[in-house]
């Protein structure tokens, strides 16, 4: 995850609290998307930016998981991610983000 | 009548060393983590310059292979060279790491770069040999200092070294004293802008068979910024680049879009030579040393060499139309607007579906596009997925929303209208351009009709806007000849008009009579 991205996230955990974020990632790959949801839970994987070591433990979804999906008014969420719905490979995505959050997630 | 693509070149630069000396993820890496496991790894998994020339994506890039042949490898392509492949290609060179660090001495014109007089001994005839590099560059070539002098650079003036084998054999000198625009580092990195911009106009003129002198206009449109404190990204490489590649006659200027830059320049020339501002303009894309390494610690981390370990460049010559070369036509441009979101399918939509929907066209009117064409083998290992592939998907995808295939047919469309990527990670240089060269040759031959190239650009890297950026034009058979056939003489005009003021003034006198 982009090293500013980390640094933002850490921010607005502190700001906030870390039980009322919620990262929502739209990542077109499974593994991609789970660097990022395990940077924001368990640390930065790749040692490098602010959040190496930083286990925040934040609820952390992909934007074509079910739970995010029918938080959407439907129409709305067909217009603008109905396209890369078809385009992704949603399943590996659920498994692997769903793995993150039992792992690191501490808001579940 | 349009303007025409006359030629285009493609160039690499074999850098190893400023892999590990320039590359930001390796720069970064000694700042946060000096003594990580990383650097220490990382020299093991950089390729010699015979495997950096027998990869098979290289030879695609440079035009020895197509990417056709380069979809029947079996993927990943690291493993799986090309023995005794050429440096030289149809559209460029490979060109090694020494005679590369003596071109980009010809490149300084403010004495900030330093070789060794070892080194420049050695490397003159190696440089010397190549037939595209011309007198006056090799009048250029500097004798050289001694060893001691550049150590001393290095540790007492914060010069940044220059490396061949490990060895320090020179070193770029920052340009001022206070201002971080001109430090050693920046200095580094635009004079190696430069040196691969101007190696990719020397091709450049070389493939279109026109003298250096006929081009009238260069657009840089590579993501570098040169510049002092008072104007950071002033400019202009286009003009510097021109005359160390002996365009005497050419003025220019610097077009930036991130990612999506060449295609907006591709665009600007375009429009320039139709509207006959200029007649020949050489849209050229410089390397960029920020990006060498920028996914190695993958690479190192799945124990394969560290692939991203050349300069990319390339030039394309956007000319008067000749009547036979591939046109660009203006009339079916994709943009996407302020308006236009960020989500995905409104990118697609606004670069593809749109500009075809327009044009009375669809997406299968169009024989092959070029979006980003990332070599897949550096991407994949990277998290980041096949890069030319999820954005035929996603073209796909909305085609089968706008009805125009249907969605079993995906993956065969996918095949017949996709490519697979071959171009280095170098930001700008993937983006649509690394075909251009194979669909002029493939109009030529009549394989294609209709090829569209795809420009995307991420913005908010720069901290300005949030908005997503894209631009996209069509190349098409040469329709000049169309043009004229359906068009009226100037004569026939005069005749027509000649024997309508006759019919109304019989038709005057015929009112008058009854």
């Amino acid at each position: 995850m982009d090293l500013e991205n980390q640094k933002r996230v850490k921010e607005f955990a502190e700001q906030y609290g870390p039980e009322n974020v919620v990262v929502l990632v739209g990542a077109a790959e499974g593994e991609a998307a789970g660097l990022a949801a395990e940077t924001v839970e368990n640390g930065d994987p790749t040692f490098a930016g602010p959040l190496t070591g930083v286990q925040l433990g934040l609820l952390c979804y992909h934007v074509c998981e079910p739970e995010i999906k029918a938080e959407f008014d439907a129409n709305v969420y067909e217009e603008n991610v109905g396209m890369m719905e078809m385009v992704l490979d949603v399943d590996d995505i659920c498994e692997e983000m769903s793995d993150i959050r039992s792992n690191y997630c501490k808001y579940l | 009548m349009n303007s025409v693509i006359k030629s285009a070149s493609y160039v690499l630069a074999h850098v190893p060393q400023m892999v590990i000396h320039n590359g930001t993820t390796q720069t970064t890496e000694r700042v946060v983590n000096p003594d990580g496991d990383y650097l220490k790894e990382l020299p093991k998994h950089l390729r010699s310059f015979k495997d950096c020339v027998e990869y098979w994506p290289n030879q695609v890039y440079i035009g020895n292979k197509t990417p056709e042949e380069l979809e029947a490898v079996e993927f990943p392509y690291y493993d799986k060279n090309i023995d005794g492949a050429s440096r030289y290609g149809k559209y460029g060179e490979i060109m090694p790491e020494d005679e590369f660090l003596l071109l980009a001495q010809t490149c300084d014109v403010f004495e900030v770069y330093y070789l060794t007089r070892d080194f420049v001994a050695a490397t003159r005839p190696k440089l010397e040999a190549d037939p595209i590099i011309t007198d006056d560059i090799k009048g250029r070539i500097q004798e050289g200092i001694e060893l001691s002098e550049i150590e001393k650079l290095v540790k007492e003036e914060a010069a940044e070294g220059l490396y061949l084998d490990g060895k320090l054999v020179g070193c770029v000198k920052r340009a001022h004293d206070i201002d971080v625009n001109l430090s050693a580092e920046v200095m580094h990195e635009n004079i190696m802008n430069k040196a691969t911009g101007v190696l990719s106009l020397l091709y450049l003129v070389r493939n279109a068979g026109i003298n250096a002198a006929d081009v009238d206009y260069v657009i840089d449109c590579s993501e570098e910024a040169c510049g002092d404190m008072n104007q950071r990204g002033g400019g202009n490489f286009a003009k510097a680049d021109a005359e160390i590649a002996g365009l005497v006659n050419a003025t220019g200027s610097d077009a930036r879009g991130f990612c999506a830059g060449p295609t907006h320049a591709m665009i600007e020339a375009a429009a320039l030579v139709k509207s006959g501002a200029f007649r020949n303009v050489a849209v050229v894309g410089g390397g960029c040393t920020a990006k060498l390494g920028m996914n190695g610690k993958n690479h190192v981390e799945k124990d394969m060499p560290a692939l991203e370990d050349c300069l990319g460049a390339f030039a394309i010559l956007v000319s008067e139309n000749d009547g036979v070369s591939p046109e660009i036509n203006l009339d079916i441009l994709g943009r996407h607007t302020v308006g236009t979101g960020s989500a995905p399918q409104n990118v697609i939509g606004s670069l593809v579906a749109d500009p075809l929907e327009r044009a009375g066209l669809t997406v299968n009117d169009v024989d092959k596009y070029s979006p980003e064409m990332q070599n897949p083998d550096i991407t994949k290992p990277a998290g980041a997925g096949d890069v030319p592939q999820a954005n035929y998907k996603m073209i796909a995808a909305l085609s089968v929303k706008k009805g125009w295939i249907e969605k079993k047919d995906m993956p065969e469309w996918i095949k017949k209208h996709g490519l697979t990527g071959f171009a280095p990670t170098q930001g700008h240089v993937p983006s649509g351009v690394p075909f251009i060269g194979f669909a002029r040759d493939g109009i030529l031959e009549g394989k294609y009709k209709r090829v569209m190239i795809i420009g995307k650009g991420s913005l908010f890297l720069g901290r300005m806007t949030n908005l997503f950026d894209g631009v996209s034009y069509i190349i098409q058979t040469n329709t000049s000849a169309e043009e004229s056939q359906n068009s009226v003489s100037r004569d026939e005009v005069k005749k027509l008009i000649a024997a309508s003021l006759k019919e109304f003034a019989n038709s005057l006198l015929g009112t008058e009579e009854a």
